[in-house]
């Protein structure tokens, strides 16, 4: 058994109750930058084992698969865990200087924790009902997380986060069940295997559109993303971030695995769904967006927006197409996370994230404002930043296939995102104060300053970085899209056999 | 017995799903819990039904020996019920405080983070958890 596999979804689980049990002292909130710090080592460890030999499986007690729980890391699963790391640590960071000591007693730190644990198991399980188990443990601490001070904002969003995901995850429940019925397995490798003998295709193709609308809710795509923008700019600036980087993707994730992996049966139907959904998901996600006056609710809608890239990579089912879903996935979880963090240093110094009452940004904090211009321009997509890799892989493919009115709305809906980003810029950072304040960085004490801009800058220079030296990036995406179109290796290494 | 719990299933799904129609929040809840037992219902019979033949081992042996039931569905049933238990208790408790810090369970009033005036929302008070004054919570209000 390969401890590589369990040692991401142990360690935060560890550092979870360690910081309930010290939620009372200032140590609490050291552990768990400690433990996000060792879970970014242990997903470096994992993510070195699995380029070296493509899969990595585990038998949790030595329950030989198909009967007991595997845990499994493929190349995507593997780089999904080191950037949930990635991500973790910077939210962790960041919170040093947000979180109040009130909310750090009620248990933020281990909610927090825990919320890496659900999504790290995602990432990592082989089995489809523990999937299930996992999304329910990332669920429940959202919801803490969502609505821990309980303002009434967060308890109006939260009433809606709460139930429309209910509602999803009743569905995904469903699904196993009906999906157990047909083949009688839930190992995701033997699916694999099992789906191929079942003689009533209907019955699965009606399956897979469950799971695709249990999927799609968490992935926030078109028409199911109304719970996103109705709650994602309550919570605390972190607890914002962590999930704008995280949550939806780890919907997408299971879309990609399960549509990849399962049904790949009757791809002309269930493909071409997922096709118009995504096209639809970017133009109504960016035009929300355009229409937003704050600060996070824009960004929220970018969100979904942005999402419909992913599953446009994963509809056109080309080598191109996934390579381009797994670069975005990753490339997007960073900016995404990072916007969010400028959003809150914004909300610092200026006092709001409603547009039109915050100003001054650009003269008072240049270097504010310079981050913001890195995470905005390459979610925009401009070269050389991570996002003009990310989307110019998406649109050849589109290209590749001579889906022109895909690409062509794909393009753009990159335009119109740089105009709500200059509306971000053309009221936060351009004009003056209204209120005829400086926003300055240097009027933070410097723990503060440290503590909110350290996560900032690293990201930023980790989107400069996939920006400037995109190859090994994009051979790393393409290695990953070849393995989720040709699955043979994952389901050999799970099963242990030939299939 | 499948017709039946087919049958049954189909009714509690219907029933849930006019629940969930209704913007009263609470009735929504409702739904959900009805729907989350129809599913546990479904995976139940997914797995196949046999009757009177409880998955135990005879003494002595290693493995169920004749016809028993399938054991996984009811393990299975028996983990989304134990987390279906926690997280509608976590909605109810949900559900009240938001009541008692709004004063409304209808979804169409609940317009504090999504006003239709934007220049109203003020998400600024970070995690004060600012103590509204509440209307007076009655069950009549609440539309039990």
């Amino acid at each position: 058994m390969s401890w590589l596999l369990v040692y991401p979804i142990i360690i935060p689980l560890l550092t979870g109750v360690l910081a309930y049990l010290f939620r009372n002292s200032p140590a609490g909130r050291w552990i768990s930058v400690a433990g996000t710090v060792a879970l970014l080592m242990a997903s470096i460890m994992l993510m070195a084992e699995v380029l070296e030999q493509g899969v990595v499986a585990a038998q949790m007690s030595n329950w030989q698969a198909p009967f007991g729980i595997t845990l499994v890391a493929d190349l995507l699963g593997g780089v999904m865990v080191v950037i949930t790391a990635i991500t973790g640590l910077a939210t962790v960071i960041y919170t040093l200087s947000e979180i109040p000591e009130r909310m750090e007693r009620l248990g933020f730190h281990a909610l927090l924790q825990m919320l890496m644990v659900g999504v790290v198991g995602a990432f990592l399980t082989g089995d489809l009902f523990n999937l299930y188990v996992w999304f329910e443990v990332m669920l429940i601490s959202s919801f803490g997380l969502l609505v821990l001070g309980g303002t009434r904002e967060q308890l109006d969003g939260g009433i809606k986060y709460v139930m429309l995901n209910l509602v999803s995850t009743i569905m995904f429940l469903a699904g196993i069940g009906l999906l157990y019925g047909l083949t009688g397995t839930l190992n995701m490798a033997d699916l694999h295997l099992a789906v191929r003998g079942v003689e009533n295709t209907g019955l699965l193709t009606t399956i897979a559109v469950m799971f695709m609308v249990a999927f799609g809710v968490k992935a926030a795509m078109f028409p199911l993303f109304f719970w996103l923008p109705a709650s994602y700019h309550t919570p605390p600036v972190a607890v914002s971030a962590i999930f704008a980087g995280l949550l939806t993707k780890v919907g997408v994730y299971a879309l990609i695995r399960m549509f990849t992996l399962i049904f790949d049966q009757d791809v002309a139907f269930t493909h071409t769904i997922l096709l118009w959904l995504a096209v639809v998901t970017m133009v109504t996600g960016v035009l929300g967006a355009a229409a937003m006056n704050d600060f996070r609710r824009i960004l929220s809608f970018h969100i979904i927006s942005q999402i419909g890239y992913m599953v446009l990579g994963l509809a056109l089912y080309t080598p191109l197409g996934l390579m381009g879903a797994v670069f975005y996935l990753v490339h997007h979880i960073i900016v995404k996370a990072n916007l969010f963090f400028v959003a809150g240093v914004a909300k610092r110094i200026a006092g709001s994230t409603d547009l039109a009452r915050i100003g001054g940004l650009y003269a008072h904090a240049p270097l504010l404002a310079f981050l913001f211009l890195i995470p905005a321009f390459s979610l925009a997509g401009f070269p050389p930043l991570s996002g003009f890799w990310a989307k110019y892989v998406v649109v050849k493919a589109a290209l590749d296939l001579e889906m022109w009115f895909v690409a062509g709305v794909a393009l753009g809906v990159g335009l119109l995102t740089i105009f709500s980003m200059t509306k971000i810029w053309g009221s936060a950072f351009w004009p003056a104060h209204p209120d005829g304040i400086k926003p300055r960085l240097s009027d933070l004490p410097t723990f503060d300053r440290v503590a909110l801009m350290l996560p900032i800058v690293a990201l930023a220079a980790l989107t400069c970085l996939i920006g400037l030296f995109p190859e090994p990036f994009v051979q790393f995406a393409e290695r990953s899209a070849n393995q989720l179109l040709d699955p043979t290796d994952y389901v050999t290494t799970v099963l242990g056999v030939q299939p | 017995m499948e017709l039946l719990l087919a049958i049954t299933i189909g009714v509690l799904v219907s029933t849930s799903v006019y629940l969930m129609l209704d913007r009263n929040v609470l009735r929504f809840l409702f739904g959900l819990v009805l729907l989350s037992n129809a599913v546990n219902l479904l995976i139940f019979t997914g797995g196949r039904l046999t009757a009177g033949a409880p998955p135990l081992i005879d003494a002595g042996e290693y493995a169920p020996t004749g016809v028993v039931a399938n054991a996984l569905p009811q393990a299975l049933v028996l983990t989304a019920i134990v987390i279906g238990f926690g997280l509608l208790a976590f909605t109810l408790a949900l559900v009240y405080r938001t009541y008692m810090t709004l004063g409304t369970v209808n979804s169409d009033e609940m317009r504090v983070a999504e006003p239709a005036d934007e220049s109203k929302l003020d998400t600024g008070r970070l995690g004060m958890g600012k103590a509204n004054p509440a209307k007076p919570a009655t069950g009549q209000e609440a539309g039990i």
